[in-house]
Formats: structure tokens, C-alpha cells, sequence
């Protein structure tokens, strides 16, 4: 019969395994998939969608918006600037959130941020600031072309990354990663939490910035793929990313004319922060995902965030709209004698790594990381090859050496997350519950999945209001 | 926090082992019987400070030896605790040995088999429901898909096909049977030659019984495709059968196409005749219907315009000779079951079926009716929650035999339907049935006929002529021909024409 494709070739058997027999015994290649019947109630949703005209160009237009991105660092500058925020306006990591609703690790953020901004003098004080609502306002990262790890608060003093598509002028930010332990983005408010701040915005972030503009643009997007090849995931692993940044810009700080004592402090505060270079991969990822956004008929998602209360997607068929459920608690290791009773769910916008595929995506490349919840290598295998089930594609540019330099999984498709069940594998810190503790571990967290149908079923609805 | 009990801190110097190993050896540690709390990690400002806030007193260090602290019940526990300290850290410079995990997890969509594989074809048989999800996925990576899957929604069949035709693609079915193409049987199919006869088939076992007679003849297909039972109404309006005649047109070794399907509505048919006439292939339709030609007479007028003899179509056996007595037809195949009614229609009459020719002919739930009866084993209403009678035989040997019992019918009239996918040896459990009710009958001082159209060809895994001798043996009148063995059991209660 005259098709390009033949069943000589192979055949893809779903369902009964009689008929796959039946191929078996007449000497045909035989693909068995394992299916299992898909999220309950999703079925007329998923066969809406899969019959869309648009969704499969709208996908691969998505993914190859993403994949051809290329996300320079162009600069350091403080929020005031780069946003214009103004005196009481705080961002947060997640969806939008009240503060009535937000927890602990948020709340403590929320309130170092509004002592560094001068707001109020003793952080304990901002809880009755943030009560009243008088003067201030919360908003998320991702309504500002920003992202935020854990709390993710952002108040106008801060000094951020500029990451921008030099083909259309497109820019993300993020805050500079303060590094590990007692930090605001965990919720920790000490004195030392604040000390260090006013040190990022007096002299770290100056000195970046000047440095960035004097190196030229720095190509995060090639960092990553560099780091990728040396074990890091890029979320919970940045040790390479983060060398190679120092390096970058190591030249022009040590000419930048600054004081000997403040650059020397600079390199000892980034070389001894594994964890600086997120902040660079995470706005790098939102910048590729938001050249995804806004596609009709796309079923791919290109956000997910947490608050620390709830935990969002929004996908690049349905605009602007969040899709939202209960965050999980991560399940992992804790720090001294911490438990799972001192862990707050799930926080940050950090997620956009694994959004962008890599993060747990990528835990194939980072096998060290897999230990965080007891795991194997074999697991960290497995598990990138399962997240690329429920991806639309993979990425040409970042590839995994030890699964034989396969792409990362690219473009999460909403339908194949209702499909196969198969919940997305983000790697995370853990914050303590209560306001001002601080990180407590770190390990593996899924969102909740009743977010997917969600997403569905409104992608559905416009599907169907198309026809 | 508590700080009671007996403490134990140490350093191991030039001890290493990664942050992240050391987190699950202090939780491995503290899990122990009699550990209160285990901090083993190396000794950064970070980590001093954690482990002294939790009460731990931490002699002078460097940040390259490692600290183990442990608090317990009583000192009498330290060895035990000390032990596993040592234990979980060999376990975490250990390599896993578990080979197993490491195998590559099976795809869990039909897109994620294509992405894995150059395989040509999908084939669905998943619940009604989630069939077009699978097949689209087919459709997305640019391949055609036969869809076994039945009670699929016909928005559901239009949407999908609709899609197909954008992309210069096949969708067989839903509620597709039978399949052949590059001489591979999918779905229910019997293995044939290659030939010059290209068939579009909207019925199953239509769809085979025309293969069969063919195969008999010498003559074999290029392709046989099959479009569902649907795809000929006005709603589906023949997506795929014009497809698939596009694609029989294309191949140099089709000759002839025949399209099998019941009367199509009149507009459909109108724009299908006025497509054939665009192909330079030669069609014939095969219309199953009041007054159209049946199966075999399809077959016969296949050969002539091929310029091919007709043979004699094979039957053997002899049945007891009864006198009147009603006709009970057992089927397994819709279209079989179809045809022997059409046909039995014309000499007696009315026939009750559970997928009758009129409403008024349904039958009821004990499927009895003081006349001609036939029943056809494989409609939706008489597999939920069963497999196929192609594979699971038992409903109808319980009718048979019961029939026998009562004496409901003198006649009773069967299909046997061979190929991939059917029973391995039907006659295994047919025969024995078959002998063991004619003794029934005769016990009860009665007279059973057993007539059977045995649906196969030599090369299927059954093979015909071992299945036709075994039935004839148990005392059944075997043909391949479902018309001939029905008008055969119509003579037999005096009706034929």
C-alpha cells in the first residue's frame, strides 16, 4: 500500500495484548505501550484537545519559542530601577497570594524586606503593617517578568540580574542569591539576614553590575549547557554555573577600580555560594518559557510556581490565567533535627527550572542530587527518561552525557501530565514552617495534581468555543 | 529540644563524604534504637553552627574533617550507634547494585512509543473513551492508526478523521476488526496472498469472508483496509474510505478496489460513486443490504471482472436430515449474522435477532422466539465485560447446548471465524459441542443439524481445512461460504427458495 509509513516497520499496539500477540506471531516489531486509564473525568476534556486543529503546530511552535531563546545577562540594577517599585510594594514567589494566606517562611521574608526598606525598624512590627494593608501592596515575581527562589520577595532596595533576548529586547530579572542557612529567602529575618542584605545592595550589587557592563553580555543560556555536562541540574546543583560565572567576570572586577578588601569579599561570597548561579538559570528559563506564552491551542505549560500556601501553573494556551492547589511537602532529608512537622509546603518560583527541563528534569545529569530522598542513580535515570512522557519535545542544546547526550525534556504538555498521571519532579529546599527558622532540608516535591485537569479542561473550553 | 541523656561528639579527620550522602546517614544514624539525635556531617561554619544549636559541645575543627554527634538514651548504646555510623556510610559510598531499576520503563503513551521507535502503524484497543487520545497521537506523529476500540463517541470519530484528512492520513475505525496491509493480519484478520484486489471494508467480517472466498480462488489482495462501521453515514461522511480508495488508487499492484459496507446514505453514496469515477482504478461496491448481492456473489463478480474462473466453494460433512423444525443461527460475526438473515428474510420470513432487520423483531432477554432465530455473540450488548466469542466461546456452547436440550431448533447454523487474533483451535471446544448435542437431540428422540460456515484459509494459524474436517467429523455440514451454509440449513427445515 503506498504510505511512507508501513506497518513492516513496526506497530505501536495500545489496549488489549492479544492483538500485540497476534503481531508477535507474524514476525512484526512490536511497541507496547503501557496504558493506563488517564486523571479521573478528563477523558471528553483530552479527546477535545487531542483533536484540536491548532495544538499540534501551537505546541511546536511553543517548544521551538523556548528552545531558540538565548538569555544574556546584560546587567545588575536595583528593583527600584529595573521595576519601579516603589516604597511598600513587595513581590513574592507564586501565585498571587493575600497576606491572611501566607505562611510562615513568606511571612518572615515579607517582613525582613519591609525592615531593610526601612518600613519599620524591628521586622516583628511589619506583621501589623502587613495586617492593615496600609501603604503596602503583594504581588507576584511572574506579573513583573520576574522570578524569586523560595519566598521570592522582592522590595525596591534589592539589586537584580537583567536577562535579556537580544533579538526583541525581552527581559527577566531576579534577586542576587544570598546563599545558604539563615537567609530572608527562607524566611529568616536576623539582624545577620539584614546585615547581609544591606552588604548585596551596597557593594555586591554595584560591583556586579559594574562588571557585567564591562564584560558585555554574558550568555546564560551557554553557561547552562556547559553546566549540564558538568553535574549540575541547575536547581538544587549550580556549583559549575556559578564557577564559570566568576570566571566570566573576574577580569573586570579586578579592574574595576573598587576597593581591593570589597572585590575580594565578592569572589569569596559567590565562590563560597554553590547555590548564586540559580538566580541566573532561573530568569534564563522564565525568559525562554515567555517566549512561549500567548500561543493559541498550545497545551504547554510555562509557569509553575509555588507561594508556600499554593502551588501554580499557567500554561501557553489560556493567557494569563493560574491554575491553582494546595502545595505539597517536600518529601527528604533534614537538616540537624528537623521533621517533616517543621517543613512549610512548598515554595518558589524555582520551579521555572524544571518548567524549562531541567532542575528534577535533568536529574539524570546531577546523579548526587537523587540522594536527597534516599534514591539511586538508576532512579535519576529513570526519572528523566519518565519526565520526558509527559514532554512535548526535547531540548537541542542542553543534553544529558550519561543517557547518551538525549535532551533535556522539553514542554510540559498538560494533557500527557492528565494521561499518564505522571506528576512533574521538581528538586527543592525546604523552608521552616515558622516565620524567621529558616531552610530546615531539602528533597523531592510534585504539585498537587488536581491543578492538571484544571488547566485542561479550560484549554478544552477554548477549544471548544473555537469551533 | 531536649539535651538530657549521654552525648558523643568526634571528629574524623580526612573523612569525607558529599553533603547530600550525609544527610542520610545522620537520619540512617537517628532512626537507631536508643538515638536521640545523629548530626554527621562535615565540619563547615554552616554545619558547626546547626549541630551546636542542637546542644552539641564541638571541640576546634577545620571545615575538611567530618563531625559525628550523637545524642542516645544511655552511654550503653554507643557502640550500636557507632556501628551504624559506620554502616551508613560505607552504604553511601556503596554503588547500587540493583541493576533492575535501570531498565528503561516501557512508553505509556502511543506518541511516546513513536518517539522511541520508527514503528509505521498504531493500533488501538484501549477503552472507547480514550481510543481518539491515542490515535491522535498516532496522527501527530504522522502515521495512520486502526482503531479496534468500539462504543467510541462518533464526535469523538468525526473530530479525529477530520484531522486525518488535513494530514494525508488513515484512521481505521473505530470498531475496526480486521486489517491487512503488506500481507500483515491486524486486528481479527486470516492470512492471504498478495494480490490484485484492494478492499475498503466498513465491516469485519464482511470484510474476511471476502478475503476468505478470494484466498479459495487463487486470488489475493494488495490491501485490506477497514474504516468502521460508521464511516459511511452521513455524519462521518466516508473520511477514510475515500482515503483509503485514494491510497488503493496510488498502489500500481491494486487493480480493483472493492468497497464492502452496508447501503451508505443516499448523499454519501452519490459523492462516493462520483470520487470512484475521478480514480483510474476500477471500483465495485459491495453493498450489504435487502436485494444486493450477497458475500459470495460479491466474490464471484470480483473474479469475473478480474477475467478469473470461479471455483466450486468447498463444503463437506453431512448433517442428520431432519423434516421442518425451526433454524436457530449461532454467529460470531456481525456482518455473517447480518447476511444469513437478509437471506433467511427472503425464504421464511421473519427472523428474531438481538441485532434484527426491524425493531419489531428484537429479541428478548432469553433470546427464544417461536421461529427463525439468530443471534449474533459478538454486538456490544452481549460483550460487556466479556472477551470477544472469538475468543471466549462459552455463551455460545451454552446456547448450543441448551438448544439441543429443548429442542428449540432443528437446525442450527453457525460461523467459525479463523485468523490472527481468533481462538487458537476453535473446533477444540466446537466439536466436541457439536457431537455432544446431537446426542442430546437424538436422546430425546430428535433429529439436530449442524451446519457451519467456517471462515479461514489454509495458511491461518487455525488452518481451515484441520478446523472444516474436525467439525464435519462431530457430524456438522461445513462451508466456507456463509450464504451457501445458510441456504443449505434453509433447505434443511424445507424453506429455501
Amino acid at each position: 500500500m503506498t504510505s511512507t509509513h508501513r506497518p513492516s516497520d513496526g506497530v505501536v499496539t495500545s489496549g488489549v495484548g492479544l492483538f500485540a500477540d497476534a503481531l508477535d506471531a507474524q514476525a512484526v516489531g512490536v511497541n507496547r505501550v503501557d496504558w493506563r486509564p488517564p486523571m479521573e473525568g478528563t477523558e471528553d476534556d483530552l479527546v477535545t484537545v487531542a483533536t484540536d486543529p491548532l495544538r499540534l503546530d501551537a505546541n511546536r511552535r511553543a517548544v521551538d519559542a523556548m528552545t531558540s531563546t538565548q538569555a544574556m545577562v546584560v546587567d545588575v540594577a536595583p528593583a527600584s530601577q529595573l521595576l519601579g517599585l516603589e516604597r511598600g510594594q513587595f513581590l513574592h514567589a507564586g501565585p498571587p497570594l493575600k497576606w491572611e494566606n501566607a505562611s510562615g517562611p513568606m511571612r518572615g521574608a515579607l517582613q525582613g524586606a519591609a525592615a531593610l526598606e526601612g518600613l519599620v525598624d524591628d521586622p516583628e512590627d511589619a506583621v501589623a503593617l502587613f495586617e492593615s494593608g496600609d501603604s503596602v501592596s503583594l504581588e507576584p515575581c511572574h506579573h513583573h517578568s520576574a522570578v524569586g527562589p523560595m519566598a521570592g520577595v522582592v522590595s525596591p532596595s534589592m539589586w537584580m540580574w537583567v536577562l535579556e533576548d537580544q533579538t526583541d529586547g525581552r527581559r527577566t530579572y531576579c534577586t542576587l542569591n544570598e546563599g545558604l542557612g539563615k537567609v530572608l529567602r527562607y524566611g529568616a529575618y536576623s539582624p545577620e539576614v539584614l546585615q547581609r542584605l544591606r552588604w548585596m545592595s551596597d557593594v555586591l550589587g554595584p560591583l556586579l553590575g559594574q562588571a557585567v557592563r564591562a564584560t558585555g553580555p554574558i550568555d546564560a543560556t551557554g553557561i547552562l549547557t556547559q553546566m549540564l555536562q558538568m553535574g549540575d541540574e541547575a536547581h538544587n546543583r549550580n556549583r559549575a554555573g556559578t564557577l564559570m560565572l566568576l570566571r566570566d567576570i573576574a577580569p573586570a572586577l579586578a579592574q574595576s577600580g573598587a576597593d581591593a578588601k570589597d572585590i575580594a569579599e565578592v569572589f569569596s561570597f559567590v565562590g563560597g555560594n554553590d547555590h548564586f548561579f540559580l538566580n541566573i538559570a532561573m530568569p534564563a528559563c522564565k525568559l525562554a518559557l515567555d517566549a512561549a506564552r500567548g500561543i493559541e491551542g498550545s497545551t504547554m505549560v510555562v509557569a509553575m510556581a509555588r507561594n508556600g500556601t499554593e502551588f501554580g501553573i499557567q500554561t501557553a494556551g489560556t493567557g494569563d490565567q493560574w491554575f491553582t492547589g494546595p502545595a505539597q511537602v517536600a518529601e527528604g532529608l533534614y537538616l540537624g533535627d528537623y521533621g517533616p512537622d517543621d517543613a512549610n509546603p512548598d515554595i518558589g518560583d524555582s520551579a521555572i527550572t524544571e518548567t524549562a527541563g531541567i532542575g528534577g528534569f535533568a536529574m539524570a545529569t546531577a546523579p548526587a542530587i537523587v540522594r536527597f530522598v534516599g534514591g539511586s542513580v538508576p532512579d535519576a535515570l529513570a526519572t528523566s527518561r519518565r519526565m520526558r512522557e509527559i514532554t512535548i519535545g526535547e531540548n537541542p542544546r542542553w543534553s544529558i552525557p550519561v543517557l547518551d547526550f538525549m535532551g533535556t525534556p522539553t514542554g510540559i504538555d498538560v494533557s500527557r501530565v492528565c494521561r499518564t498521571g505522571i506528576l512533574p519532579q521538581i528538586n527543592t529546599g525546604m523552608a521552616g514552617r515558622v516565620a524567621g527558622v529558616g531552610q530546615v532540608g531539602a528533597g523531592l516535591v510534585t504539585p498537587p495534581a488536581n491543578i492538571f485537569p484544571a488547566a485542561l479542561s479550560a484549554l478544552a473550553e477554548r477549544t471548544r468555543a473555537r469551533r | 529540644m531536649t539535651t538530657t541523656g549521654f552525648e558523643h561528639v568526634e571528629l574524623r579527620r580526612g573523612a569525607y563524604a558529599d553533603s547530600v550522602a550525609l544527610l542520610q546517614v545522620s537520619k540512617d544514624v537517628a532512626a537507631v534504637d536508643g538515638v536521640t539525635a545523629a548530626q554527621v556531617a562535615m565540619a563547615t561554619d554552616l554545619n558547626r553552627d546547626v549541630i551546636a544549636q542542637m546542644g552539641f559541645t564541638l571541640p576546634e575543627s577545620t571545615p575538611n574533617d567530618m563531625i559525628v554527634a550523637v545524642r542516645l538514651d544511655d552511654e550503653g548504646t554507643l557502640p550500636a550507634a557507632l556501628e551504624a555510623v559506620d554502616a551508613a556510610l560505607a552504604r553511601a559510598s556503596r554503588r547500587s547494585d540493583d541493576g533492575a531499576s535501570s531498565e528503561i520503563e516501557p512508553p505509556r503513551t502511543t506518541l511516546s512509543a513513536f518517539d522511541r521507535t520508527d514503528a509505521g502503524l498504531a493500533l488501538v484497543s484501549v477503552p472507547g473513551a480514550s481510543a481518539a487520545v491515542e490515535a491522535a497521537d498516532a496522527l501527530d506523529a504522522g502515521r495512520d492508526v486502526m482503531i479496534f476500540s468500539d462504543n467510541v463517541p462518533v464526535e469523538h470519530e468525526i473530530a479525529l478523521k477530520q484531522l486525518a484528512t488535513e494530514r494525508g492520513l488513515l484512521v481505521m475505525g473505530p470498531d475496526c476488526g480486521t486489517a491487512v496491509i503488506d500481507g500483515i493480519g491486524l486486528g481479527f484478520a486470516n492470512a492471504v496472498r498478495p494480490g490484485p484486489v484492494g478492499i475498503v471494508a466498513a465491516s469485519g467480517t464482511g470484510c474476511q469472508q471476502l478475503l476468505c472466498l478470494l484466498d479459495h480462488a487463487g486470488v489475493g489482495v494488495s490491501a485490506a483496509l477497514g474504516v468502521g462501521g460508521r464511516d459511511l453515514s452521513e455524519a462521518v461522511s466516508a473520511l477514510s474510505t475515500r482515503e483509503a480508495m485514494r491510497r488503493l488508487d496510488e498502489d500500481a499492484s491494486t487493480e480493483l478496489i472493492v468497497v464492502v459496507s452496508k447501503p451508505p446514505a443516499a448523499k454519501v453514496a452519490e459523492e462516493l460513486r462520483e470520487y470512484a469515477a475521478t480514480l483510474t482504478t476500477p471500483v465495485q461496491f459491495a453493498l450489504l443490504g435487502s436485494g444486493q448481492p450477497d458475500l459470495t456473489t460479491t466474490a464471484e463478480a470480483v473474479l469475473e471482472t478480474l477475467g478469473r474462473p470461479v471455483p466450486e466453494w468447498p463444503h463437506q460433512g453431512e448433517t442428520a436430515q431432519v423434516e421442518g423444525g425451526r433454524l436457530r443461527g449461532l454467529f460470531v460475526g456481525g456482518t455473517l449474522c447480518d447476511e444469513a438473515m437478509l437471506i433467511a428474510a427472503d425464504a421464511v420470513g421473519d427472523v428474531y435477532s438481538n441485532i434484527p432487520l426491524e425493531p419489531r423483531l428484537e429479541l428478548g432477554a432469553d433470546r427464544r422466539a417461536d421461529g427463525t432465530v439468530m443471534i449474533d455473540f459478538g454486538d456490544d450488548g452481549m460483550t460487556a465485560g466479556r472477551a470477544h466469542p472469538m475468543i471466549d466461546p462459552t455463551l455460545r456452547l451454552e446456547d448450543l447446548a441448551r438448544t439441543a436440550r429443548d429442542g428449540d431448533a432443528s437446525v442450527v447454523l453457525m460461523d467459525v471465524v479463523l485468523g490472527h487474533g481468533a481462538e487458537d483451535d476453535p473446533a477444540g471446544s466446537l466439536a466436541p459441542a457439536i457431537s455432544s448435542a446431537v446426542e442430546t437431540a437424538k436422546a430425546g428422540g430428535r433429529e439436530l443439524a449442524v451446519v457451519v460456515a467456517c471462515v479461514g484459509t489454509q495458511d491461518d494459524p487455525q488452518q481451515t481445512d484441520r478446523q472444516a474436517e474436525a467439525l464435519a467429523a462431530a457430524g456438522a455440514e461445513v462451508f466456507l461460504s456463509n450464504a451457501q451454509a445458510t441456504r443449505r440449513a434453509l433447505s434443511l427445515i424445507g424453506a429455501a427458495r
